[in-house]
């Protein structure tokens, strides 16, 4: 939950709790920030760039505790067309860095599926990198719901 | 997004389609006059090979109904203004559709009341069956697909009390060629499996998988030869069925969009040379108006889900959009001429059921007396009357809610009553008796219970605002289709357009007018909780009693709880 400086100073003093209500998960999670910074430890600095990397996940989480997250990486997978490896952030979880896989050419392809479990709302990133020394990512918004009323 | 040139192509397209149906110039008059026919309602221009019926979210009402539209049914971002996002004088504008005429009653809440007692129900599964033998007569057997959306065995006493056999035997006689669902998992796995095996046709479902081993769990895909074309149908069950509905009923399946599946299927049915491909889908309008602009090559969808009905089917990035309501009140209609492979023309109406004017299929009607009699008594007797009109379709709270929410407080004693946002649910006139089919037709399902459970204002705000995002995310594919959860004790300020957390505000206690506040703790009442081991007493048999003691109800419609900050 967000609430900007203006909402705050306008609503009444019930909805002001609100606003320090909806701080209450902070302390132990992840920011985006955080995130960042591990993609670039991860990258040793350099700035991934767009494609390649094609990241699937559902809009909105079944079951925030197992998602399906899968990835793919395009490549030749040989000679310096090769994927190392590949990372995925949960940028709101208590540990962002959740899995890394290796490739080698005898992989035969970059392709890799498992399930996390996402304590809120948040990104999923999946940075690859490539023998040559290039990295690539690729971002997708998970919605985690309390569970709803549809018809 | 639609330009001004679009809309006047759609009000010219909506004239030509009325006037086609004969209902053009001063259809009031012409129905006062005992003009309005079965013949005008089937009146089309008739074309090319293939005729494509759609039929979708009837809940399980075999019967006519009143089903007042909604007054309130906000579109945002890209989606807002468009169809469906249009109700009152607005649809009549945009669509070209005179005020006070039969198109006005079926689509709108203008003069509801009024146009109600003159027009009288729309549908009952028996007009629905005359005018689907009438075109197949007319066009042959061989050219017509008849295709059923979903949302078809749950919403009445009868599809409860038989595990919603009374509508698989019915809606067998209308020889449907595929199905997709949503409400229908709602009967559990093992159920669900033993009513599609008993259909006879086939369930499709594109995005159904196992959630073991994310494998598809349903055929995606039917093919059909249609007028010499070949013809595939892609079924796609609502997506977030396990998330709106309990998934501990069907642990077994992982739902979701996933329109690489849906493309990859598409793909498919051109490989094996379907010349039309259709998707008969229960994502709901603004999803498929996303999905129509993302994946190619589906020359049709037929949507479901959001219960929207526009007069004829919308083209957007070269689909047709087809939208047929909902609870029986229509029947869609698209003709296809196809040329060289491909889809070179089309003509489209939704059909209205007006029950008054159609003769009713005595095949389907001796049908519904059967799967009926065992509960006839029961569903007939009156529990008490109503003095206001009782609806519920609205993005907002609806008198029937309103109803609920008084009793849910009365009957469990707690502060503040939460009552889900369906669509479905018919409607009651001034003056009517309720009976137990009418109270059934507004809560009948399996997860029924009551909860009354202690929250924080800071829990109730976290999950007004969380519904509010199902509903109002600027990206549809975050749409869960439902409406705004119903509220009783309190009221609150809604802005749909904001960002989530940021919608709610002003919510303060009914009477005392005392904000909510975050750290204290408030007794709640609701019920279709998708949690599993919810206690409490059944929604229906709650509310009769209310009803009961009650024994005459008034609601007041201006009564709003909600104060929408557009």
């Amino acid at each position: 939950m967000q609430l900007t400086r203006r909402n705050v100073l306008g609503l009444t003093a019930g909805a002001a709790a609100f606003a320090m209500a909806g701080g209450r998960f902070s302390p132990a999670l992840a920011s985006a920030e955080d995130a960042e910074k591990m993609v670039m430890d991860f990258t040793g600095g350099v700035t991934p760039g767009e494609g390649k990397v094609s990241l699937n996940t559902p809009e909105i989480a079944e079951n925030g505790n197992t998602v399906p997250v899968s990835v793919t990486v395009e490549s030749a997978m040989e000679g310096d067309d090769l994927v190392e490896s590949v990372i995925i952030f949960a940028d709101g979880n208590p540990n962002p860095a959740v899995a890394t896989f290796h490739f080698t050419e005898m992989s035969g392809e970059a392709l890799a599926t498992t399930r996390i479990r996402l304590a809120k709302t948040q990104n999923v990133i999946a940075v690859a990198k490539m023998k040559d020394g290039s990295v690539f990512m690729d971002k997708k918004e998970v919605k985690v719901t309390i569970g709803g009323c549809g018809g | 997004m639609h330009t001004r040139r679009d809309f006047l192509q759609y009000a010219l397209n909506a004239g030509f389609v009325l006037g086609a149906a004969g209902l053009g110039a001063n259809p009031t008059r012409a129905l006062a006059q005992q003009k309005l026919t079965q013949d005008d309602l089937l009146k089309f221009d008739s074309k090319g090979q293939v005729t494509l019926l759609h039929f979708t979210d009837c809940h399980a009402q075999l019967k006519p109904v009143y089903f007042r539209p909604p007054d309130t049914n906000i579109g945002v971002g890209a989606y807002a203004g468009v169809p469906p996002h249009l109700v009152a004088q607005e649809f009549l504008d945009y669509f070209n559709i005179e005020r006070g005429s039969p198109y006005a009653y079926a689509h709108t809440m203008v003069d509801y009341v009024d146009l109600a007692r003159t027009y009288g129900k729309l549908g009952g599964l028996d007009r629905t069956a005359t005018l689907v033998k009438a075109i197949r007569a007319d066009r042959g057997d061989d050219k017509v697909l008849f295709l059923d959306g979903g949302d078809t065995w749950q919403g009445s006493y009868t599809s409860l009390k038989t595990n919603g056999m009374d509508m698989v035997e019915c809606m067998k006689l209308l020889k449907p060629d595929a199905m997709t669902g949503h409400w229908e998992f709602t009967f559990g796995e093992d159920r669900f499996l033993e009513l599609i095996e008993a259909m006879g046709y086939p369930f499709l479902a594109s995005n159904i998988f196992d959630a073991e081993w994310d494998e598809p769990a349903f055929e995606p895909t039917a093919y059909f030869e249609r007028g010499g074309v070949k013809v595939a149908v892609i079924g796609q069950a609502m997506p977030y069925t396990p998330i709106a509905n309990p998934s501990w009923m069907f642990p077994k399946w992982s739902f979701g969009i996933r329109p690489e599946v849906l493309q990859e299927n598409v793909d498919a049915a051109r490989a094996e040379g379907a010349e039309v491909v259709v998707m008969l889908s229960h994502n709901g309008f603004d999803v498929d108006r996303k999905i129509a602009s993302t994946v190619s090559g589906l020359d049709v969808i037929v949507t479901g889900h959001t219960h929207d009905a526009t007069p004829f089917a919308l083209e957007v990035d070269g689909t047709l959009l087809m939208s047929s309501g909902s609870h029986g009140k229509y029947l869609g209609r698209i003709d296809l001429e196809v040329k060289d492979g491909k889809v070179a023309g089309y003509s489209s109406n939704l059909i209205p059921v007006f029950s008054d004017v159609i003769t009713p299929d005595p095949e389907m009607a001796a049908k519904i007396d059967e799967v009926r009699a065992p509960y006839e008594a029961e569903t007939q007797r009156v529990i008490g009357r109503t003095d206001s009109l009782l609806y519920r379709r609205g993005n907002f709270n609806g008198t029937w809610d309103d109803l609920i929410c008084q009793g849910i407080m009365e009957e469990r004693d707690t502060q503040i009553a939460l009552s889900p946002g369906f669509r479905w649910g018919t409607t009651l006139l001034p003056g009517s008796d309720i009976t137990i089919d009418d109270l059934y037709s507004e809560t009948s399902m399996n997860y029924p219970s009551v909860y009354r459970l202690e929250f924080t204002g800071a829990q109730i705000k976290d999950i007004m605002e969380d519904v509010c995002d199902n509903l109002f995310n600027k990206d549809p594919f975050l749409q869960q289709g439902g409406d705004m959860v119903r509220v009783g004790g309190f009221s609150y300020a809604c802005a749909p357009e904001a960002e989530m957390g940021d919608r709610i505000s002003e919510m303060r206690l009914t009477g005392s007018g005392e904000p909510i506040e975050a750290d204290k703790t408030y007794v709640v009442g609701g019920w279709a909780s998708v949690n599993e081991g919810v206690e409490g007493p059944a929604i229906y048999d709650l509310m009769e009693d209310y009803i009961t003691k009650k024994s005459v109800v008034s609601l007041d419609p201006e009564a709003a709880a909600v104060r929408v900050i557009r």
